[in-house]
């Protein structure tokens, strides 16, 4: 083995310039909780030559509420963010989503900018945040730029960050009154494992009716998607059971999904379409209580 | 290749090592430290043998670079017993006979007692979803989750 470098740098500056004169030839990486990082080292599917630690950068662990909107650092543990009471009320579904990952050893590291990054089309909270219709913040050697969460990834583990980008944080946008979200996955298990299906519901409502709605679904796609049909049939209802059927036959069409060991096609495309159902009773009753 | 100084504390103790930069913490403790306590099962952060706290959040350390324990409070299975006296939830463990082969049972003991400093009094459910990433594959969990509630219940008596 070649000298292997793990250097924590302080500013974002100095980690972006560090990333972007290594990382074309892939062989640096950014090291945020670890959880899939050291699993993929320590089988040998990454074997990076030099090793950023992002953790000692201030703004990658911040949590801040600027008047209702929130900002989490990309780098901050689930764990630690569920201890951060008021954003659980906001945000239920991105928070439920992302206390799903693993166990509480896991959540001690995980972080939402690692599940991002990590590019896994099961990841469980990146439905949630596409739903939430949250931004990410990107800074790179060109500078600072935005993307929704539904640009950002291109395939399995593949993103659109260009060469020397480091993930920030995410911005939430201000939740608007009687409005809730919501996320459910369905596993063979009840604890400790990987979405079949992942489904996030974002409804606002007002005077009974659908003003507003974001649907996402994980793990039926190489990409978490964003199903524009599904808010399309949602939008203008009552919730009345046409439009919900609507939606979850529009949830079925969006699903491209594999077969593997955990489901088979039309197993996920029929789990997609009751889970959106069992998502968006939750977000109602999530936004009918504010 | 050099190698990283890091300097952290382990159980109140200021400690220092030299360490690889793929070096887990486990592998540190393991290896360099003999503090064997704290088991290596398997390495992939799935059965939290290997759990230990760090800055009083519980983590796996098969999963934590040792690198990046410099300035950290590390808490191992060997600082949980004080002064030759054990723990209250290594004496409900012992009582409820809540191990067997007792690889998984350092583990058991530090994320059990994360739990019990966070809540003293949780339920079967929450103690069951708090230790689901602790597997066993002697008891059947049923002995060690009752001699959590037996240490949750001496705690609050002791209050």
């Amino acid at each position: 083995m070649s000298e292997v470098k793990f250097i924590s740098p302080e500013t974002i500056e100095q980690a972006v310039d560090a990333y972007s004169k290594s990382s074309k030839e892939g062989k640096t990486k950014i090291l945020a909780g670890g959880t899939d990082l050291l699993v993929q080292i320590r089988s040998g599917i990454s074997q990076p030559d030099t090793i950023i630690d992002i953790k000692n950068i201030k703004e990658l662990k911040e949590i801040s509420n600027d008047n209702g909107s929130y900002t989490i650092g990309a780098a901050v543990a689930g764990a630690v963010l569920d201890e951060e009471e008021d954003f659980g009320n906001n945000w239920p579904g991105v928070l439920e989503a992302l206390r799903l990952i693993g166990s509480e050893q896991i959540q001690g590291r995980a972080s939402l900018g690692g599940n991002l990054c990590n590019a896994s089309p099961a990841g469980d909270s990146v439905p949630a945040l596409i739903a939430s219709g949250a931004t990410v913040k990107i800074q790179g050697p060109e500078g600072e730029r935005k993307m929704p969460i539904e640009s950002f990834h291109v395939g399995p583990g593949k993103t659109n960050l260009k060469n020397g980008e480091i993930v920030v944080n995410f911005q939430f946008p201000k939740k608007q009154r009687n409005s809730g979200d919501a996320y459910l996955r369905m596993i063979p298990r009840t604890e400790m494992d990987i979405a079949v299906v992942g489904c996030a519901v974002n409804v606002t409502i007002e005077n009974d009716k659908c003003v507003d709605a974001r649907v996402a679904l994980g793990a039926v796609a190489p990409k978490a998607l964003l199903v524009e049909d599904a808010s399309k049939a949602l939008i203008g209802s009552n919730f009345e059971k046409e439009a919900v059927e609507k939606a979850s036959l529009a949830c079925e069409a969006a699903c491209n999904p594999i077969d593997d060991k955990r489901g088979t096609i039309s197993y996920r495309k029929k789990v997609s379409k009751v889970l959106f159902k069992r998502a968006l009773e939750k977000a109602i009753e999530r936004a009918k209580k504010g | 290749m050099a190698k990283i100084q890091v300097k952290t504390k382990i159980n109140g103790e200021e400690t220092e090592f030299l360490c690889q930069p793929y070096d887990t913490v486990l592998d540190v403790l393991r290896r360099d430290l003999n503090m064997t306590g704290t088991k290596e099962v398997c390495s992939t952060g799935d059965c939290g043998a290997c759990s230990i706290t760090m800055d009083g959040r519980l983590v796996c350390s098969c999963l934590v670079l040792a690198a990046e324990t410099e300035d950290k409070k590390i808490e191992t299975i060997e600082g949980m017993a004080k002064n030759g006296k054990f723990n209250v939830l290594q004496k409900t463990f012992l009582e409820h006979a809540a191990l067997q082969c007792g690889i998984c049972t350092p583990g058991m003991l530090v994320a059990a007692k994360s739990l019990l400093e966070k809540n003293t009094n949780p339920t079967e459910t929450e103690i069951r979803y708090w230790l689901a990433g602790n597997l066993c594959r002697c008891t059947g969990y049923d002995k060690i989750v009752k001699a959590v509630q037996a240490a949750a219940e001496e705690i609050r008596e002791n209050a």
